[in-house]
């Protein structure tokens, strides 16, 4: 079989797997965060079908009241509350770590790398400054950054759920329970999969030990280090969660997380698979499944050309030194081929994953291209668990805006009028990552300090540092790693790209929500423009890709695309 | 008032990360550490390999096949550039962009040392024995690159061809299911198998 056809034939199965898992998961989703359907004050019973006794054992641990529903303002404040506080008790405990047990003889991480990795884990982006293997010791790895896999996840699906309530609530101040649904989501969704995934990888090789590692006295005679570590167990959510942060410096590149093709196509599995089931969940919930119907579509369309469009790049080879190599392998395991690099490689930034099995900063100029455009899409393609739905609803807000200016009527959504302030609010979430993006870029390119940091010069130079603050303002975490990121600058200012860049967007999605929910139903009527039909599809597809090509293709054209026409 | 119910939330949100920590943080990956090393503890602990009772390496990391002058051991099928110089505690590609000065130079200098080494011409050798692997430490070279190496390494070893490709034949893995991957060749098994079969030196 041909290196083309095979490659293919991996699209395919994952693509049946994708749509055979889709339904139970989006279905099961839905059942398990739906509340009653018309709450008619804060203690009415919200939850049908009642909760798991585990569950009540947290919601008193937490000192919360399952049954009382929250008001948008104080939705919100418990989703800032919870992470605030974790990324105190995340920065503390890289600073502490060589006082605590399993430690593996690591020094404590230093402030600046500490708090950019807290921001990192918390806002489900994982950039990492730091080096796995050398810095991190079993303790934080398990009890910091893979509980952060967890529930920043679990924190996207809440604020994607509340957005969704406000569309299907009407009259109503209350928008459920930030600490119900983010227990469910561990509980009943994260968790149970995670497990099975683990199992999974473990049998496939990935290791799970507690050792801090043995020497080898190799064949050649020289002594290797082969690391230890807990690490099927934190990959698993690592992937299922979108966080992508890996457990040593070469993330699933290392062969410790990704021993062979076949996990590592499970992998992209297990990072697709929520993001692709979210739509299903937001059809049922809404009662009208093809509207899911319709917003799968866009995120369908949309990642298929974009696979297409880079594995065509990658298979050409360009950049003079892949080209005198003879193919695109540098940064490129021999196990996982041309094909699945590329698959790969276009998953991870698609959804706000940033895992890597090959080296983006070493992809062929038009591929790398391909690879930062994907983010700059706002990751909706499906994008990151919760926040890949949550980011194409605001936009598919923001289609139905433009559609009802080009007919002349009041835009409706799902029967809800969208007036000033809805787009005010849809609006400003469509302007925060390209204003972090293009200003950090900026500040970045004409300081000493941030030039310092560049590996590559030329256009591939600005391509490191617009793909770094693409990549933390939209939580993806992938990088061009040439660029030197573990400096007081970039720690600092990718901190503050990734807090803004989470945070901000989850403040308007929740105010929206609230607004939302606050309105009645208008009727649907002959007026109304129909958001499940392929036009609507169509429209939202070009809504996102029209309102990415006119923020980013002057700074796409000094970097990638310069380098790709040279 | 806004400022009590803040402190309400933060109160719920510490007590939520604390039953998070110990139930996500240490009981999944402990239960999960558990469950591995019963059913698959060779895989869970890094398929290490061991001659003599002594751990040579892991059949999932590569190494070099280096003498300590750090030229290449003729007798041992050579893997690939890297990064990190197959250290294990130091994972990691080269990151270096597709018309980097540097990459181009090292791609250059590689495929004339690589030719060199095997007699062949420039234009005969394969692209992953020119380019550095993403982790650093890939334990695969193609079948091309094997293929290449089979004539040298038989010579350094005084033994035959067909011998040489026997064991290269048995460690090469096509696709994985015959669709997911690549062919790819085991190096450390390989040359533990002419170790064994034909003893440490030529």
């Amino acid at each position: 079989m041909s290196a083309t056809a095979a490659g293919w034939l991996q699209v395919a199965v994952l693509v049946i797997a994708l749509v055979a898992v889709h339904k139970p998961l989006g279905d099961w989703m839905a059942r398990v965060l739906t509340t009653d359907a018309a709450p008619e004050g804060p203690k009415s019973r919200l939850w049908p079908q009642g909760h798991w006794r585990v569950e009540r054992l947290v919601h008193r641990a937490v000192g919360v009241d399952a049954d009382a529903e929250q008001r948008w303002p104080v939705y919100l404040r418990s989703v800032l509350a919870f992470s605030l506080v974790s990324v105190l008790f995340l920065y503390l405990l890289q600073r502490v770590q060589q006082w605590l047990p399993l430690d593996n003889g690591m020094a404590a991480v230093k402030p600046g790398s500490a708090w950019n990795t807290a921001i990192s884990f918390v806002t489900n982006t994982n950039w990492q400054g730091y080096s796995g293997e050398s810095t991190m010791g079993h303790l934080v790895q398990m009890t910091g950054l893979a509980v952060q896999n967890f529930t920043s996840a679990a924190v996207g699906i809440a604020v994607a759920v509340a957005l969704v309530r406000g569309f299907v609530r009407s009259g109503t101040d209350r928008l459920g329970n930030f600490w119900v649904d983010v227990t469910r989501a561990i509980t009943r969704v994260l968790l149970p999969l995670a497990t099975v995934a683990a199992v999974v990888l473990v049998l496939g090789g990935v290791v799970q030990n507690l050792s801090s590692g043995t020497d080898a006295t190799t064949l050649a005679g020289a002594t290797q280090f082969l690391p230890g570590g807990p690490v099927a167990s934190q990959e698993a959510i690592k992937e299922l969660g979108t966080n992508g942060g890996g457990f040593y410096n070469a993330n699933s590149a290392h062969p410790f997380e990704g021993p062979s093709a076949w996990i590592s196509l499970f992998q992209v599995f297990l990072l697709l698979v929520i993001p692709f089931s979210l739509p299903r969940t937001f059809g049922r919930m809404v009662g009208d499944r093809r509207q899911g119907l319709a917003i799968v579509g866009v995120m369908a369309g949309l990642a298929t050309a974009s696979l297409a469009l880079t594995s065509w790049a990658q298979a050409r080879a360009g950049g003079a030194a892949l080209q005198l190599a003879g193919a695109a392998t540098e940064g490129q395991e021999v196990r996982f081929g041309g094909p699945l690099s590329a698959l790969f490689g276009t998953a991870t930034t698609l959804t706000s994953t940033g895992a890597v099995n090959s080296m983006h900063d070493s992809y062929t100029p038009t591929g790398g291209m391909l690879v930062l455009a994907n983010m700059m899409l706002g990751e909706v393609a499906p994008g990151g668990v919760g926040s890949g739905l949550y980011g194409m609803l605001v936009l598919a807000v923001v289609a139905v805006f433009v559609a009802g200016l080009m007919v002349g009527r009041t835009p409706e959504y799902l029967g809800k009028k969208l007036g000033r302030r809805e787009m005010t609010l849809a609006s400003l979430y469509v302007l925060v990552t390209p204003v972090l993006v293009l200003t950090g870029t900026a500040v970045a390119v004409t300081t000493d300090t941030g030039l310092g940091s560049l590996l590559n010069n030329g256009s591939h130079g600005l391509s490191e540092v617009l793909y770094a603050f693409t990549s933390a303002s939209n939580n993806n975490g992938s990088a061009f790693a040439g660029l030197s990121a573990n400096t007081p600058f970039y720690n600092t200012a990718l901190g503050l790209a990734m807090a803004f860049g989470r945070f901000l967007p989850i403040v308007l999605v929740v105010a929206l929500a609230g607004r939302l929910a606050a309105q009645g139903k208008a009727p649907v009527t002959a007026g109304t423009l129909p958001t499940h039909q392929p036009l609507f599809v169509g429209l939202l597809g070009a809504v996102v890709l029209v309102v990415v090509g006119l923020t980013y293709f002057p700074a796409l054209a000094l970097g990638p695309l310069a380098e790709a026409l040279a | 008032m806004s400022a009590l119910r803040s402190g309400r939330q933060l109160v719920a949100a510490v007590r939520a990360l604390l039953v998070a920590t110990v139930v996500l943080g240490l009981a999944y990956p402990l239960l999960m550490t558990g469950v591995a090393q019963v059913i698959a503890p060779a895989r869970a602990d890094g398929s290490l390999v061991s001659v003599e009772g002594s751990v040579v390496g892991s059949s999932l990391i590569g190494q070099s096949f280096t003498g300590a002058d750090g030229d290449p051991l003729q007798e041992y099928f050579q893997t690939r550039p890297s990064a990190s110089d197959y250290d294990g505690a130091a994972s990691g590609g080269s990151n270096l962009g597709p018309n980097s000065e540097e990459l181009v130079a090292a791609v250059g200098e590689r495929r004339a040392a690589v030719a060199a080494l095997n007699g062949v011409a420039v234009d005969e050798v394969p692209a992953d024995a020119v380019t550095a692997s993403g982790s650093g430490l890939d334990p695969d070279i193609s079948p091309e690159y094997a293929a290449l190496q089979v004539v040298r390494v038989a010579e350094a070893r005084g033994v035959s061809m067909d011998d040489v490709q026997a064991l290269v034949d048995e460690y090469t893995d096509g696709r994985d299911l015959g669709f997911i991957g690549a062919p790819h060749v085991r190096v450390l098994e390989l040359n533990l198998a002419l170790h064994e079969r034909f003893g440490a030196e030529g």
